[in-house]
């Protein structure tokens, strides 16, 4: 609850010692980046075809970053609190849809009817996570919406883990992998078909939310909550719904991300939404955090970083299996993000402009 | 306890000993207090030390430089497992662990008068899974010996703690050459699995000489056993004349390895060589064929991968995929024999490449205990920990089910026998007849 | 009325049939079928599903004010769950639901049903127990204060000396031993004893506490007197440790003892400077890198030093870590703060698992071969050696922290947490302030992973994962933050505990997370929380209970 900007306090005008070694360190980090492009691009190692396969590439493994992300946005939009157990709601989702989609293979269903087949993957999948995501508002983050910041994370965490094991038990820690889809197969292009459905599938979850939040009453009722939430219940908004709605949205397009995700990756397992959640957050921050296109740009963004980065970074210095490092990468601009722009590239909106 | 004090403690026993029991007669040989790891070849350490007592002294209890354990009547001689049973590679050392349990059935589980008890850790397939579940192996004083660990990597670290707790491994599935290497081994450490020097050495064969291939591409995991079998691989396939285009690393738990894969393209490899782990190992199948400059690429993994997961993973994709691994095919009679009890017992056909490893590891541990154990007349039974270590380490031509084992001084003691395969159906109904066949040699 | 109580009693019972089906499906019952606790019939899955039809008749009784009516509503809650129970095995007995759910087989029916099976003798048995246990439930929240609570915590020491039977075991003498355990947990006869005595001690310890006699006679001695003389003894028991611990024990001990250290550490900044630190494994990594680095022959062959040699090298070079961590991050608070942090702790990971840097970090591999320390030709290799310099190390850290905690430095701290510009607008020098913070901090993870490097021998990435940073913040949370005894429960709890009962570790991180869950829920200042700190958060989820009805009435209005 700042009432005034926090700039004010920090000491007037006066550059102090520490800003100065901060812009310095990304100042050589840059350097370091720089010459490290400029090495490789003279070395000549790739072909243009490559760059390009490079970039498909990162989109579509940044779709995905993207459509995770926009469920993290929504909810630290509204509740100011990282939801660290998304990552495990879009895991549930695909780790469910796995039977369906076995049984309908098996079925021969999918071969006859694969975009129906598609259709209801995707609502299945939405569903199951909606219900874990909105059970995990209702047990574990409800009751403390009142206590201190640090409460709800570390629940977040529990519940994170909490869903991981429990996934684990039900259908065991072996690798699934998702019948193929015959009309998915093959080339469009440069692009594979299933990505092709990825792209698609997150402009067009990307477009219902922005309507259903800009159009919708239950959307106008979270922007409220996300502004200011004790005038928006004094406005006659129930907040407790607009949070379960928000939940709900989020886990749903969770879901639907599971599904997409094991189009393109096929094979799934307890422990997938681990990392692609961490990646998925900093997408949102890269975005500017409740920012819903800020969340579909970070998350592209990221992706193709991260697919080019090392070979364009790292190449020219001769680095050993630079790949190894795409993590860094993606932690490092994280963190420097935060450092020198922490309203991220599209700036922070969906809620107040207020950041305590 | 504190080593020193132990150390002085069991000398001044073993002076008592021999001052009280056997005046005159032969000295028993007291053996340098060497409880410390060390990579001294165990042969040329002392011969089973106080084994055998002399014949005045049957009652009492053999004494052993590092210990003797002592298994009182109706108590049960514990044997443990350290392998991986979860995660993407859960198939690799439950197939192991499944060929102990049936070699203890094959003993009848008794051995001297007394049960077998099987314990184990999950050890992850690790390096913090090995060092975790050695750690819990070692404080556990009951345990005669163990056999694991399932890869390499938790060896690294397991091995270490294990030796140090006066304990002994036989590892039915370590592949990797830093393990037995003459300045790295520890004396608790032997295997019955193939040392991949001959592995990488086969596989470049078969690569170089059969497909006539020369330019090839590997990627490792970061684990021990990839990351040296990749290096051996590549070492052989120069040596042969090939050239070696691209050397990459991903991470077990990366899912995109389409990046990586372009950067590879970018030489323009024959084939790709991956000796890793599921899941990672099925992403690079899977993903392999979409890249362009890749698409007639021949890919080759190793016994990792040698399991019915892989195809079932990977589906169309890896049909025609390589793998190497232990030569099932020429053992004799007694495999098919095991085979059989195997299929009866578990409903399925082994589901990993190392599971009569784990059967030959778990006789070879027996018979060395048969070898050093003392029983005394009320049924106790006492094991020399010093002298069951060489007694492992002098198995010689030892009638396994993966051949005569014979262990070397730095604790290799597998009769390698390696195969190529290939995938040629998805089928996996009846692994390994309907979904590879072998092709090399 | 009678409606409304019955709807309640029977939604409870509901809600633990639900609880028994996770944990039959997940696998956690089926798999202690035959993990024996007492005599050979109760075993570890018959004990959960008792006290889980006990929890749900105490959590219906517990609204009533009388015996009349908790006994029978907590009954109806039992039989409701019982219910529950049986129809999932009728499930799993005429359903062949193996190829999706992995533990619903026929034996989990008849674990379930008690041996019964899914038949009409499994139903009386399983109805028979649930009534059981409800009477039992209802009865004990009908006894009259203490007694209900004692006989609970008799009876889970019980089951918990049961449980710990492997670890006991060999520490016991022999003839306790033999008479307590049978051929695996405990002996019915050592059952009662144990449960006996339990009563007994905990029945002496209520009477202590509530007997004013001994209040006035512990009064008449003076603090001054008492407090060193309770001191000097916990210190006694805490140096014996090695002398009647196993190796095991000790082994535990020592990773406790680094998870305090790492705790008493990240409390300076999180429990006293409240800034949010996720990435706090990145001093333990350095501190136990640095370590690798300088004594291993493994790499950077330069340098094998000696270990006390490296030991201050390593604490140095933590400091500047914390420094060089702390120094961006400056301006950031809360969320972000805590995700720059974990950015930060994910990236040294990262880099010391990578190829590029494997020369001299060792890649995934890790180094080996790191020095043991050694005193004059006394070489501290044993787990129970090296519990002493974890003491040490730990008895330093802590009162370092209370040093600090009532310095100027500590109070320019709290006046952070509490409000920084405030603090500022005081004349506080926020950077000098955090800065030091960060330092002093990191310092002790240094410290801590410098030890864990040479007790372990190796040092390899995987060991420095997130989930460490998240352990040490959970076990501050849940001992209380910023309080420093709060450490050493929240380590006891979070560490020592899943160590001692390895045996269920594939269902550790489930536990774990109920457990998160369920301390934030109920107890969110903490076991032992730190005075100001409670009261804050009391407060702040009072106001909470406060607003929450308020909204929705306004939200209906």
């Amino acid at each position: 609850m700042t009432i005034a900007a926090p700039r004010r306090f920090t000491g007037g005008r006066r550059i102090d010692i520490s800003q100065l070694i901060v812009w310095a360190i990304g100042g050589i980090l840059l350097a370091i980046v720089l010459l490290g492009s400029i090495l490789t691009l003279r070395a000549g190692h790739y072909t243009a075809a490559q760059w390009r396969d490079f970039v498909v590439f990162g989109i579509a493994q940044g779709a995905i970053y993207a459509l995770i992300a926009l469920g993290y946005t929504m909810v630290y939009g509204v509740l100011r609190m990282i939801n660290f157990a998304h990552g495990e709601v879009f895991m549930s989702g695909a780790m469910t849809t796995f039977f369906l989609a076995d049984y309908l293979n098996r079925s021969g269903f999918l071969k006859a009817h694969p975009w129906i087949s598609l259709v209801a993957m995707l609502l299945f999948s939405g569903l199951v996570s909606m219900t874990v995501a909105v059970l995990v508002e209702r047990i574990a983050y409800r009751p403390l919406r009142g206590a201190p910041r640090l409460v709800p994370l570390i629940t977040a965490v529990g519940a994170s883990f909490f869903l991981q094991y429990t996934f684990r038990g039900l259908f065991g820690s072996g690798v699934r992998a998702y019948p193929a889809i015959p009309v998915l197969q093959g080339k469009l292009w440069v692009f594979q078909k299933t990505q092709v459905a990825v792209f698609i599938g997150v402009l067009i979850t990307l477009a219902l939310l922005v309507l259903f939040l800009q159009r919708t009453r239950a959307g106008l009722a979270i922007r409220a909550v996300a502004e200011d939430r004790e005038a928006a219940a004094l406005m006659g908004v129930d907040v407790d719904r607009a949070i379960v709605t928000t939940f709900a949205v989020g886990g749903f397009m969770a879901g639907i991300a599971g599904v997409l995700y094991a189009l393109v990756f096929v094979q799934v397992q307890f422990f997938m939404g681990f990392l692609p959640g961490i990646k998925a957050f900093t997408a949102a921050v890269l975005g500017g955090i409740g920012n819903l296109p800020g969340a579909a740009v970070g998350g592209l963004v990221l992706g193709v970083i991260e697919s080019i980065g090392p070979s364009l970074f790292f190449d020219g210095y001769g680095i050993r299996a630079a790949h190894q490092l795409k993590d860094v990468i993606a932690f490092t601009i994280l963190v420097l993000i935060l450092i020198f722009r922490p309203t991220g590239l599209l700036g922070e909106r969906l809620g107040g402009e207020e950041r305590v | 306890m504190r080593r020193p004090i132990r150390s002085f403690t069991v000398l001044l026993l073993v002076l008592a000993f021999v001052l009280a029991a056997c005046q005159g007669a032969q000295p028993t040989p007291t053996s340098a207090p060497a409880a410390q790891p060390s990579p001294t070849p165990a042969a040329a350490a002392s011969p089973t030390p106080a084994a055998q007592p002399t014949p005045q002294a049957q009652v009492t209890k053999p004494t052993d430089p590092i210990g003797v354990l002592e298994i009182k009547p109706g108590e049960p001689i514990v044997l443990a497992w350290m392998l991986t049973v979860s995660g993407g590679t859960a198939q690799l050392g439950e197939d192991s662990k499944r060929g102990i349990e049936i070699a203890i059935e094959d003993l009848g589980g008794e051995l001297l008068g007394h049960k077998i008890e099987l314990v184990g850790e999950d050890s992850g397939c690790n390096p913090e899974g090995g060092q975790a579940a050695a750690t819990r192996l070692a404080a556990n004083p009951r345990i005669v010996a163990i056999i694991g660990s399932s890869c390499s990597s938790e060896a690294r670290v397991g091995a270490p703690i294990i030796d140090q707790a006066g304990l002994v491994m036989v590892s039915p599935s370590n592949t990797a050459p830093d393990l037995t290497d003459p300045a790295k081994h520890v004396e608790g450490y032997l295997r019955v699995a193939h040392n991949d020097k001959v592995q990488g050495r086969v596989a470049a064969e078969f690569v170089v000489n059969k497909l006539g291939l020369k330019r090839v591409a590997t990627i490792h995991d970061g684990s021990l056993y990839a990351e040296q079998l990749a290096n051996v691989f590549a070492e052989n396939v120069q040596k042969l004349g090939g050239t070696v285009v691209a050397q990459e690393a991903v991470s077990p738990e990366d899912t995109d390895m389409r990046p990586v894969l372009t950067r590879i393209a970018t030489q323009q490899p024959e084939l790709i060589y991956y000796p890793i782990f599921n899941p990672a190992g099925s992403y690079i199948t899977l993903q392999a064929k979409e890249i362009s400059g890749l698409e007639n690429v021949k890919l080759m993994s190793a016994d990792g991968l040698l399991e019915p997961q892989t195809v079932q993973n990977a589906g169309q994709a890896a049909v025609g995929l390589y793998l190497s691994g232990p030569d099932l095919t020429v053992l004799g009679p007694k495999y098919q024999e095991f085979v059989q009890k195997y299929q009866q017992k578990y409903g399925t056909k082994p589901v990993a490449g190392f599971h009569a490893h784990a059967y030959d590891a778990t006789m070879m541990i027996v018979e060395a205990i048969k070898k050093v154990a003392v029983q005394a007349p009320d049924g106790t039974l006492y094991i020399p920990r010093k002298a069951l270590r060489d007694a492992l380490y002098q198995t010689k031509n030892f009638p396994g089910l993966t051949g005569n084992l014979t262990c070397d001084q730095y604790g290799d003691c597998a009769d390698p026998k390696i195969a190529v395969y290939e995938v040629f159906s998805t089928d996996t109904t009846g692994w390994p007849d309907s979904a590879i066949r072998k092709i090399y040699p | 009325m009678i409606v409304r109580a019955a709807r309640r009693a029977i939604f409870i019972g509901l809600v633990a049939g639900i609880a028994g089906w996770h944990l039959s499906l997940v696998g956690l019952i089926p798999a202690f079928a035959q993990r024996r606790l007492v005599g050979d019939t109760l075993t570890f899955s018959y004990a959960l599903l008792i006290a889980l039809l006990a929890l749900a008749a105490f959590a219906t009784g517990r609204r009533y004010p009388g015996a009349a009516q908790r006994i029978p509503w907590g009954v109806l809650s039992a039989l409701v769950s019982s219910l529950m129970l049986f129809l999932l095995a009728l499930l799993v007995t005429h359903l062949n639901l193996r190829q999706i759910l992995l533990n619903a087989t026929p034996e989990l029916a008849r674990v379930l049903t008690f041996g019964g099976g899914a038949s009409g003798a499994g139903l009386v048995r399983l109805l028979l127990i649930g009534l059981l246990a409800g009477l039992f439930a209802g009865g004990l929240s009908a006894l009259p204060r203490p007694w209900g609570r004692v006989i609970v915590s008799a009876a889970l020491m019980t089951l918990l000396l049961g449980l710990l039977r492997d670890v006991l075991g060999p520490l016991l003498p022999r003839v306790v031993t033999s008479f307590l355990y049978g051929t695996a947990g405990l002996s019915l006869a050592g059952a009662v004893v144990t449960f006996l005595l339990a009563t007994v001690l905990f029945t002496l310890r209520w009477s202590l506490r509530a007997n004013a006699v001994t209040a006035r006679a512990t009064a008449a001695v003076p603090a001054t007197v008492r407090q060193p003389v309770i001191q000097a003894l916990l210190l006694l028991i805490l140096a014996s440790v090695p002398l009647w611990a196993g190796l095991f024990l000790s082994n535990v001990a020592d990773f406790v003892g680094f998870y305090i250290l790492m705790g008493l550490g990240l409390n300076l900044v999180l429990g006293f400077a409240g800034l949010l630190d996720l990435g706090y494994v990145a001093f333990f990594a350095v501190g136990a890198y640095t370590m690798a680095v300088l004594t291993s022959p493994e790499v950077g062959q330069r340098f094998t030093l000696d270990f006390w040699v490296a030991l201050p090298i390593a604490v140095v070079t933590t400091v500047l870590a914390g420094l060089l961590v702390g120094l961006p991050v400056l301006r950031m608070r809360g969320d972000y703060l805590a995700i720059a942090t974990l950015g930060f702790g994910e990236i040294v990971r990262l880099l010391v698992l990578s190829d590029w840097l494997k020369p001299y970090l060792g890649g995934a591999q890790g180094v080996t071969r790191i020095a043991r320390p050694s005193i004059a030709s006394w070489r501290i290799d044993s787990p129970q050696e090296f519990y002493l310099l974890v003491l040490i190390s730990c008895l330093f850290a802590w009162f370092l922290s209370v040093r600090l905690r009532d310095s100027r430095l500590g109070r320019s701290w709290f006046a952070i947490r509490e409000d920084e510009h405030v603090a500022q607008a005081m004349g506080i020098n926020r950077v000098t302030a955090k800065l030091s913070a960060f330092a002093i901090g990191a310092s002790f993870g240094g410290l801590s992973g410098a030890l864990f490097a040479s007790l372990v021998g190796s040092v390899v990435p995987a060991s420095f994962s997130l989930l460490v940073s998240i352990n040490v913040v959970a076990l501050l949370v849940l001992g209380g933050m910023g309080s420093l005894p709060g450490v050493v429960v929240g380590a006891l709890a979070l560490v020592g505990l899943p160590e001692l009962l390895r045996e269920f570790q594939e269902y550790r991180l489930l536990v774990y997370g109920i457990v998160l869950i369920a301390m934030m829920l109920f107890r969110p200042a903490g076991l032992l929380p730190e005075r100001i700190h409670r009261r804050e958060l009391e407060e702040a989820v009072e106001e909470a209970r406060e607003i929450a009805p308020a909204e929705i009435a306004t939200g209906r209005g």
